[in-house]
């Protein structure tokens, strides 16, 4: 936090006295984030203090707490009068949209947290620095079973990134955003790199986001130095007041505008910047990916939308056909390369970028529809997304998790519930009516045909069915195919069997009663992001 | 009684009993049968005593009921029935109790020759429950996005009824299924989404509901957009040629019982839509579709007829002559007569009933045999004549015997199109010849001729099987024999959304004569 705070008084006094002027800072608006990033600090003192046995206890019940708290803060700003407001001297916005996103990150990563804390299947290495397959790692491994130890350094690991992410959205300058940025990626670069099984894979995928991570926000924070050059400010009010002058070097930003971008679709993972999603997702411990798969997307999708609806909405005839592209070759390249996918998490992440093109479309339109038709979308994929993720945790074998495709031959016979669980996950992605991702594809879709995108709304249908394609035919594989003799098992730990539920019951309520999480996203819709 | 909520009860019982059945214990199949048989039968007197309460030449809707379901959509949970979708009901619950009793002991195996594994047979009856609902639900909706809604749901229990129970190819035939009909769907789609707009626009409020939509005036490309959106959708549910391709495949493979329901009932949901849909919401578009719709409706009859001619396998031939069927069906609601458009939907019912036995008949032919080939079978009727007598009846039904039900549809149809369109009856009227080829020659090679020594232990109808088929027989004979009361109730429906499509572009003069006069052949 304190680093934004240096943000804030930084674009606030540029001329850089000797004496700081004490930045008025609103902690009850700030104050989720303020819990969170608390419950992280507290975390690490209790991994400094607490006994190795009882820190797992400590630390769950310690990121839960902060989580909830945080949530419930959010659910009281939101429920004020006015909650539109830009607290810390302009630099951090509370407003419906935000609000909104903070709220679902909060539930996406309590649920994700479900996961990160299951005991009966170790997902995280006991000793991340011994180098795979040495007798370093073989002994740390027995000795943490011996003595009947959890990883726990993970916990204020995934809050800081939580963190990160609340502030990533909220950040109404492109300094704050920057530190967002990095307070919610660093810890996740790290966390990609602890899964117990399949090390190599791990560090190879923990290596590759880092490096492209770090790549990609070194043109954000370029983007940002040539905006500043532009508008002679990072603020994103400053840089629309600038836009709407009509005054300035254009050349400085477009650039700006460009690089700026990148840094942030890279984050989303749109085409061409998605090239880190397979290996990363695939590679990470399945319930960080399922983390980063829900709560990071949506982290991104805010502040992708807040400098876009911000800063840039005068400019949207500029953008606008740049997004289009960008929007189609997510769509298709996302859909099309999952075809050809057989490992599950790889496959899942591919739609994942095909969904990120579904809401590219909803965020295009520029319209209060738009936003709540993003905003429902955002909700409705992360519930998805995790609980599939969590089912890919259940189905194992002698290595691990049984992630190859193959091996999920007829597992509609061997454990029904487990496979029609997915299945109806799957069926959710390819957007099948009465479940959420329908109603998700229809909000942004209604959306932009009323943005008059509709040629974007028939690609969009378009790779859905492609995706369809591949949906099913993992389907196929489970119910269609005889079991394997030597087929995984499917062990179902009590916090992901909850995680599962919890999945199943948000794509089940969003598609047969979405009303009132529509209302609440057209609420929170009713004014666009505070400046 | 007028206040009862029937349509949704209609859709909510098979619901529900899907469920119920799903969570029956696995071990218990015969608690499952009954219950799936039980709900059926209960599901299909409802229907029975609700049409009792269907006032001819009343409102256009009735039983309406509308509640908000999805406000920011402008959604509504909207159903309620014309004379067309009345029928079109009756048929779908009238058929699903018969397959429950077809499929008494098939479930439990998947079809085809090799030698299954067991599958889960309460799995199959409550699809087949979920399936019903769903069936109810399309024809009932009033409101475009709650038909969507079903309409796509639809394919799910189909899909996992092919892939799961069907034969050798079954999963292919499945995914085949569902990419064809989730392409068209999502087109669809589309269409379905930019009517809320649209709505907008010329009405002042956006809605879905369909009384609403009818009144809206689309024209230029925007009509003949959304006329493409849904008339895709609509062929590939149908399926007309060129989309075909998936029923053959999809008909070999499945299990005889599900195949009932999706030749029977579900392609009717395509026919159904177009009479419905294509023509009522964009009349301007659909007239300037006619021509092309028209040379593809004749095309699939008669190259429907030549494959069926052509085919080996029991099951692809009867799923050929369907699609020569559905020819005619298209042909009749595309001529824009009143006479035309009363016998396509009469078409749809007969052809659902004589279609829905041949397919019952040959499902127990195969389970006995193990074979779904022609040259498998030879000689049946000197062991199994009851079996044989019911195939004919059928057969004769889908050749359009007089006196039998499909007669009286095809003639309408003929002669509604002539009135308007010579050349397209002209041509169609081959595939009536072609339908007596196919249909007696396949009699004539299965039934007919010494019994062959494969066949000789071959038994006859068992009374359960004799339960299933008796009462379509029976029905095939009655609306052969006096179609008028299915006439009456589907009459005003046709001429009030025949009216719509003649409001804006006054047709050629010979129509005025032939709509006042066709309404009663």
């Amino acid at each position: 936090m304190s680093m934004s705070l240096v943000a804030a008084s930084l674009a606030a006094a540029p001329s850089g006295g000797e004496k700081l002027p004490a930045p008025h800072i609103e902690y009850g608006q700030l104050a989720p984030m303020l819990i969170v990033f608390g419950a992280a600090v507290a975390g690490v003192l209790v991994e400094a203090f607490v006994g190795r046995r009882t820190r797992y206890y400590v630390q769950v019940p310690l990121a839960a707490v902060g989580l909830v708290a945080g949530f419930a803060w959010t659910i009281a700003l939101a429920a004020r009068d006015k909650p539109f407001h830009a607290a810390a001297m302009g630099a951090i916005g509370v407003d419906g949209p935000t609000l909104f996103v903070q709220g679902t990150i909060l539930v996406l990563a309590l649920v994700s947290l479900l996961l990160i804390a299951e005991r009966q299947q170790g997902h995280f290495t006991a000793q991340a620095a011994a180098l795979p397959g040495t007798e370093a790692e073989q002994e740390a491994e027995q000795l943490a079973t011996a003595a009947g130890i959890t990883q726990t350094e993970v916990f204020p690991l995934m809050m800081f990134a939580v963190g990160g992410m609340l502030m990533f959205p909220a950040s109404n300058d492109l300094l704050t955003m920057f530190v967002a940025l990095e307070i919610m990626s660093l810890p996740l670069y790290l966390l990609c790199g602890l899964a117990r099984r399949r090390r190599l894979l791990s560090q190879e995928a923990a290596v590759k986001y880092f490096l492209l991570g770090a790549f990609s926000s070194a043109f954000f924070l370029y983007g940002t130095a040539l905006l500043y050059g532009y508008a002679g400010s990072v603020r994103l009010s400053d840089i629309a007041d600038q836009l709407s002058k009509d005054a300035g070097s254009e050349t400085l930003m477009l650039a700006g505008l460009a690089l700026l971008s990148v840094g942030l679709l890279f984050k989303i993972g749109a085409v061409p910047f998605h090239m880190w999603k397979p290996d990363v997702y695939q590679g990470a411990p399945t319930p960080i990916t399922a983390l980063m798969a829900s709560c990071t997307l949506v982290a991104a999708f805010g502040a992708l939308m807040r400098v876009y609806y911000v800063g840039f909405e005068t400019l949207k005839w500029d953008w606008r056909p740049f997004m289009w592209g960008v929007a189609i070759l997510t769509m298709v390249a996302g859909a099309v390369i999952a075809i050809t996918q057989t490992d599950l998490k790889r496959l899942l992440a591919y739609s994942s970028v095909a969904h990120a093109g579904f809401l590219l479309t909803g965020m295009i339109a520029v319209t209060r529809d738009g936003l709540a038709g993003t905003l429902f979308y955002l909700v409705a994929y992360g519930f998805t997304t995790v609980g599939a993720f969590a089912v890919i945790t259940m189905v194992r074998d002698a290595g691990g998790e049984a992630a190859h495709l193959s091996r999920w031959a007829g597992l509609g016979k061997r454990s029904p519930v487990v496979a029609g669980v997915f299945a109806f996950f799957l069926l959710a992605f390819a957007g099948i009516p009465l479940t959420s991702g329908f109603t998700g594809k229809f909000a942004v879709f209604k959306a932009a045909v009323e943005g008059h995108a509709t040629p974007l709304v028939v690609v969009g249908v378009l790779s859905s069915a492609v995706a369809a394609f591949f949906y099913v035919r993992v389907i196929v594989v489970m119910f269609f195919s005889e079991p394997e003799a030597d087929g995984p098992t499917v062990v179902a730990g009590p916090a992901t069997a909850a995680a599962v539920a919890l999945g199943v019951t948000a794509t089940v309520v969003l598609g047969v009663l979405p009303q009132p999480m529509l209302d609440l996203a057209g609420h929170a819709a009713t004014q666009m992001f505070v400046r | 009684m007028t206040d009862f909520p029937w349509l949704t009860v209609l859709i909510a019982l098979p619901a529900v009993g899907a469920l119920l059945v799903g969570v029956l214990p696995r071990e218990n199949e015969a608690l499952a049968k009954q219950a799936a048989l039980a709900i059926s039968v209960v599901e299909a007197v409802l229907a029975i005593v609700m049409t009792t309460a269907f006032k001819v030449g009343g409102d256009r809707f009735q039983f309406t009921e509308k509640y908000w379901w999805i406000k920011s959509f402008g959604v509504h949970w909207a159903v309620g029935v014309d004379g067309v979708a009345l029928v079109l009901v009756l048929l779908s619950v009238i058929l699903v109790p018969l397959v429950v009793i077809a499929s008494w002991d098939e479930a439990g195996r998947s079809g085809g020759t090799d030698t299954p594994p067991k599958r889960s047979v309460k799995t199959y009856f409550a699809l087949l429950l979920a399936l019903e609902a769903m069936m109810v639900g399309v024809f009932a909706a009033t409101d475009v996005f709650l038909f969507y809604v079903f309409f796509e749901a639809m394919l799910i229990p189909v899909y996992f009824l092919i892939g799961s129970y069907g034969g050798p190819q079954r999963s292919y035939a499945a995914v085949k299924f569902l990419l064809y009909s989730l392409l068209g769907g999502l087109l669809m789609l589309v269409a379905v989404v930019w009517l809320y707009p649209l709505s907008q626009d010329k009405l002042g409020h956006g809605t879905f509901m369909f009384d609403e939509l009818r009144t809206m005036h689309v024209d230029g490309m925007t009509a003949k957009w959304l006329f493409l959106g849904f008339f895709v959708a609509f062929a590939i549910k149908a399926p007309m040629v060129p989309v075909h391709t998936w029923l053959p495949d999809a008909a070999a493979q499945s299990p005889a019982g599900a195949l009932v329901l999706v030749v029977g009932v579900l392609d009717k949901v395509g026919t159904y839509g177009m009479l419905r849909f294509c023509l009522e919401l964009f009349p301007g578009a659909a007239k300037w579709a006619t021509p092309v719709v028209l040379a593809l409706a004749v095309i699939s009859i008669v190259y429907g007829a030549v494959l069926a001619i052509g085919q080996v396998d029991l099951k692809r031939l009867v799923a050929y002559t369907s699609v020569s069927h559905f020819g005619f069906i298209v042909l009749g609601i595309f001529a824009m007569t009143t006479q035309g458009q009363s016998g396509a939907t009469l078409y749809m019912v007969n052809h659902g009933f004589s279609t829905g036995a041949l397919f019952l008949l040959v499902g127990f032919m195969i389970a006995r045999r193990r074979s779904a080939r022609i040259d498998a079978f030879g000689g049946v009727q000197k062991v199994a004549p009851v079996l044989a007598g019911t195939f004919l009846v059928a057969g004769l039904s889908g050749l359009s015997l007089p006196g039998l039900s499909t007669f009286v549809s095809e003639l309408m149809v003929l002669i509604g199109t002539f009135s308007r369109h010579r050349v397209p009856a002209v041509l169609a009227a081959s595939g009536i010849v072609l339908a007596a080829i196919y249909i007696l020659w396949t009699y004539q090679r299965t039934m007919g001729g010494p019994a062959r020594d494969e066949v000789k232990g071959m038994p006859d109808l068992t009374v359960r099987e004799k339960l299933a088929v008796a009462p379509i027989i029976a029905i095939i004979v009655a609306m052969g024999l006096f179609p008028q009361p299915v006439l009456k109730a589907i009459n005003p429906s046709v001429q009030q959304g025949l009216a719509r499509v003649d409001v804006r572009d006054p047709a050629p003069k010979i129509n005025g004569n032939v709509a006042e006069n066709g309404a009663r052949p």
